[in-house]
């Protein structure tokens, strides 16, 4: 991957007091030039898989050719994620304000000529309304991200994140300044106490009282303090955490610091998952950078705090997103969780006090601290306060990143910013919380996406993954999707999990071939209450909610399954055949070519017919098909 | 706690099944159930080993007011006023999962068939993946090994499903002094069986006693 | 690849000799050689002071890890919810047809590694293959076919 960084050269030496920083970000505005055009290329995770790199380096090309470069050199500049990946790769006009959507190489050369020379938009590049058909120019007119509350990802996709002085610009460790200058550790504490704010990586615990309860337990047992940011990020459909480090990395380094200073801590670690390597990167980039500036190491802006920051590489296992696997893992071996009888904010890292906060969680603090606790209290609802970002993916017309005030009543998620299911009517259902949450169906679409009434609802908040499913989406099949990643992602140390799940699954395996009884589903929720209440950590603890959710709410497909031997939504092979529409087929040879059973036979230019016996519904033929022919039934 | 009475013990008093019993501060649910005589099922639990909780056999149900929660005895610290139930519904409902679970899972166990028949649980609806499997990884061979023995012989290998008992790259261990603790602790006859691929072929040995 | 001793010397400097930086070296040695020899995760041992079965019970505990040699090429399945919905398994289950290894394997002749992996962050191009480093977006298995024998032809 590339990631060409816009970086100058740190021409800056040490900062040495927090009026260096006050005057270092006064002087990097005065030197911006408000008129000069900076071309932003999203090289998130999404665009960069989509190509992006090649589109910036076209209109690099681009911009030597159209030999505009005499008068004002546009600054290409590279940016993190701007959520709106179904999109990519995305281009944007700056300061004009102008989005494009879907750019290809081949669209540099008119991009230049038109918005940079003629002063017009290229209008088959910016986005049409879904609903209207209309083109719309800029980002903030386009309905998924107008009914957006960007706070904590204000930065993202606008600044360079491989650039130190771009977020000292736009404002970064200014809240540092602030704590450093003019708050006391036990200021800081109460501030966050006051916000309400509650953790982001799964069980919304009040992220004031574990700070609190972090400095009573050093006060006790004088020694160090560790603070760790959660980067595991294991939810499968999930991407909020990977964004906010590779877009605004300084954000959750800034928290960070405030938070080492908050309880005492002289050493954090950054937990960060092995399949993240930009993430990893431009984190490390970051401190290096804020290294050098001294706003991290020895005597913080001269103020005698001394803090640094390492990070930890994840390996490929979920389990170590759970804080005690976690520590066990940053400590060097294999991360199986410990029972938690005692506190981590007691015993954690090395049996030292420590604070583990989520990604998300910590790039929330700075916010606090710069704009005050009462301001953070009033967005979203009195006990889930300020914003919450989600990852919408699956049946979903505009797949992406979204941050919205908490409360937000599901079905606006999904309709408005998300554009709703893509060809059907409405959604199903949506899984809210990855594998440990629940499903939820379209009739609770009222529901408020909160902590408190999402968990009332047999889901929970996780980590802000909502995966929208309709009606081709079994929910047997989803449940056994989730349960079979959990098998495969258990630790294996206790029974309940490490037998449970396969047990579980062997009861759904079961459904899903039309097999089983109603009692076995009785059977099934009972075993589902011994794993919750029978497992070491919270993995085996709360995988159970996706199959009793789907029980709860959609009882009859299961019925269906058991009594009817039929699965609605046409997914469960042991339940479905294929066949061969002779209407629509051309005798291309197309799926004959590709059935590895050779089960499909058919003269040339003539339907050709499928022989169910010998078909195992691998659905090779399926997708070779042009012409939709092949249907399921 | 005042100066002189550092040396004494704090004395905690809770129920067990609605009896009265005392504790030492520091003692587990477990011991203290032990000591007054109540009967709680484990199998990862040795006294001269630090516990893991891998079983999940000895849970209890522990009450505190309107709150309650299932825990394991053997690592679940006493408190003033809690009231444990070692066979409430909820209790005997993981319990009989984990011993059906573990019919199947561990087929050539009798100590495993004669636990789980205490508890009226003959047979299972599982699947068994290996009819000779005895080892329901309590992982007291490998704590034994790590803790006491203190050469680090064993170890866990792989996750989930897949995680088994073994030796790194699946050779007899050099490391190993062939002192049969392991087996000694083993609750089945897993240990027993499967000692030759650890230790290798012992007659092969010039010395034996101590690890380097 | 560079010769695997000429390496690991350089590996094992990077990381004081201390049991935490453990997880550290195996990666820096997985990512170099493709995979744990034996005898480098003696040296690694050696080092750090970790006794040999706590090393080995890491290395077969973490996915990225692996203690034997691996396919030229890695193929990666994205099997994360999005791509799961999208038809991720299918392509999974055909490419395991089509290799003849099941997913985690490697080829006899060592040309191709299968592996699933939850989710790689990009679940707006589900489904997702990975193809060594290229990204395989909106895939399916007749693309995903041309573009391994493409990489087989190289
Ligand atoms: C199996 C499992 C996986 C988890 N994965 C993550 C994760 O990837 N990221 C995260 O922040 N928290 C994860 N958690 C939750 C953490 O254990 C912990 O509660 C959280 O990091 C605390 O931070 P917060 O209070 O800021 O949310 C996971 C928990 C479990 C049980
Ligand atoms: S619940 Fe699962 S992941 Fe957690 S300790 Fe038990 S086996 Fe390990
Ligand atoms: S990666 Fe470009 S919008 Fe998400
Ligand atoms: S004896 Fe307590 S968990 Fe096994
Ligand atoms: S589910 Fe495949 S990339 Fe997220």
């Amino acid at each position: 991957m590339t990631q060409q960084s816009t970086a100058e050269k740190l021409d800056q030496s040490r900062l040495n007091s927090t009026q260096d920083l006050l005057s270092l970000t006064e002087s990097i505005r005065g030197r911006r030039d408000e008129k000069r055009p900076v071309i932003i290329v999203c090289h998130g995770t999404g665009c960069l898989a989509n190509g992006s790199p090649n589109v910036a380096e076209a209109l690099r090309q681009a911009i030597k050719e159209a030999g505009i470069a005499a008068k004002v050199v546009p600054q290409i500049k590279t940016t993190g994620c701007h959520g709106f990946c179904s999109r990519g790769p995305l281009v944007i006009m700056q300061p004009a304000g102008i989005f494009y959507q879907r750019v290809q190489p081949d669209d540099a050369q008119e991009i230049i000529q038109a918005t940079l020379v003629e002063g017009r938009p290229v209008e088959r590049l910016l986005y049409e309304d879904t609903k209207t058909g209309e083109r719309i120019i800029h980002d903030y007119e386009i309905p998924f991200y107008k009914h957006q509350q960007r706070i904590v990802l204000k930065n993202i996709g606008k600044i360079d994140p491989t650039d130190i002085y771009d977020t000292i610009g736009a404002g970064g460790y200014l809240a540092l300044a602030k704590v450093l200058s003019r708050m006391s550790p036990a200021d800081v504490v109460s501030a966050i106490e006051t916000s309400g704010l509650r953790g982001r990586g799964g069980a919304g615990f009040p992220t004031g009282r574990k700070w609190a309860s972090a400095v009573a337990a050093s006060k006790k047992r004088p020694g160090p303090v560790y603070v760790v940011v959660n980067g595991d990020e294991g939810d499968p459909g999930a991407f909020m955490d990977r964004t906010v480090m590779e877009g605004d990395p300084h954000a959750v380094l800034e928290g960070l610091i405030i938070g080492a200073y908050a309880v005492g801590s002289n050493q954090g670690f950054m937990y960060v998952r092995a399949e993240y390597p930009l993430a990893i990167k431009h984190l490390n980039i970051a401190i290096e950078q804020a290294r050098e500036l001294g706003l991290l190491g020895k005597n913080i802006l001269g103020s005698g705090f001394d803090f640094d920051v390492e990070i930890a590489r994840g390996a490929g296992a979920f389990v170590c997103g759970e804080s005690t696997a976690l520590f066990t893992s940053i400590e060097g071996r294999a991360g199986e969780p410990r029972p938690k009888y005692i506190r981590s904010v007691e015993e954690g890292l090395w049996g030292r006090p420590t604070v583990l906060n989520n990604v998300e969680t910590w790039a929330n603090v700075p916010l606090i601290i710069e704009r005050g606790a009462d301001w953070y209290k009033n967005i979203g609802v009195p006990h889930s306060t300020g914003t919450k970002v989600f990852s919408l993916v699956g049946k979903i017309a505009n797949v992406g990143l979204v941050e919205v005030p908490m409360g937000i009543p599901l079905n606006r998620l999904i309709e408005e910013i998300g554009g709703g299911t893509p060809g059907a009517g409405r959604f199903k259902a949506v899984q809210t919380g990855g594998p440990s949450g629940g499903c939820l169906p379209y009739e609770l679409g009222d529901v408020p996406v909160d902590f408190d009434s999402l968990t009332k609802a047999g889901s929970m908040m996780g980590s802000g993954g909502m995966i929208v499913m309709d009606e081709h989406d079994c929910v047997v099949d989803v449940a056994r999707y989730f349960l079979r990643f959990l098998e495969e992602e258990s630790c294996g140390k206790c029974l309940p999990c490490r037998l449970g799940l396969k047990a579980m699954l062997e009861f759904l395996n079961r459904f899903a071939r039309g097999e089983g009884s109603l009692e076995d589903l009785a059977e099934l929720e009972n075993l589902a209450k011994a794993v919750q209440d029978g497992s070491l950590c919270a993995l085996g603890g709360s995988a159970p909610n996706p199959v009793l959710t789907t029980i709860r709410y959609f009882r009859d497909e299961y019925e269906a399954h058991i009594k009817e031997k039929r699965c609605p939504a046409g997914v469960c092979k042991d339940l479905i055949s294929y066949i061969i529409d002779p209407e629509k087929c051309t005798g291309c040879g197309a799926c004959a070519r590709s059935c590895p059973q050779g089960c499909i036979t058919g003269e040339k230019k003539k339907p050709h017919n499928l022989d169910p016996a010998q078909c195992i519904r691998c659905g090779m033929c399926l997708d070779s098909c042009k012409f939709s022919a092949v249907v399921v039934r | 706690m005042s100066k002189n009475s550092i040396k004494e013990k704090n004395i905690i008093g809770f129920t067990i099944n609605g009896q009265a019993v005392e504790a030492e501060e520091g003692w587990t649910v477990l011991e203290t159930a032990r000591y007054n005589g109540f009967h709680i099922p484990t199998l990862c639990y040795h006294e001269a080993i630090e516990p893991s909780g891998a079983c999940r056999l000895c849970v209890v149900e522990v009450r505190e007011g309107d709150w309650s929660k299932v825990v394991i005895s053997c690592m679940y610290p006493v408190k003033e006023g809690i009231e444990i139930l070692t066979d409430s519904p909820r209790v005997h409902n993981v319990r009989r999962w984990v011993l059906e679970m573990l019919l199947a899972e561990c087929p050539a166990s009798k100590e495993i068939q004669a636990l789980a028949a205490e508890y009226g649980v003959s047979s299972s609806r599982f699947a068994s993946v290996d009819k000779e499997n005895q080892c329901m990884l309590c992982g007291l061979c490998v704590r034994v090994c790590n803790e006491i023995v203190g050469v680090n012989a064993i170890s866990f290998a792989s996750r989930g499903t897949s995680k088994e008992i073994a030796t790194p790259y699946k050779v007899p261990s050099t490391a190993c002094v062939a002192c049969g603790s392991c087996v000694t602790v083993c609750p089945t006859g897993a240990m027993q069986a499967r000692l030759d691929q650890v230790r290798g072929d012992i007659s092969q040995r010039t010395g034996h006693g101590h690890a380097h | 690849m560079k010769e695997q001793a000429e390496t690991i010397d350089e590996i094992l400097d990077r990381y004081p000799g201390e049991p935490r930086y453990l997880i550290s070296l195996l990666q820096d040695i997985q990512a170099e050689h493709g995979y744990i020899s034996r005898e480098a995760m003696t040296l690694v041992c050696g080092h750090t002071g970790v006794p040999l079965s706590r090393a080995w019970a890491a290395s077969t505990f973490y996915k990225s890890f692996s203690v034997e040699p691996r396919g030229e090429h890695t193929i990666k399945v994205c099997l994360g919810t999005a791509c799961h919905l999208k038809g991720g398994t299918r392509l999974a289950e055909g490419l395991e047809r089509e290799l003849g290894v099941k997913s985690g394997c490697t080829t006899k002749d060592l040309r191709f590694s299968l592996d699933t992996v939850n989710c790689l962050g990009a679940c707006a191009l589900a489904p997702v293959v990975v193809l060594d480093e290229e990204y395989l977006p909106n895939t399916n298995s007749k693309k995903v076919k041309q573009s391994i024998k493409r990489l087989d032809a190289e």
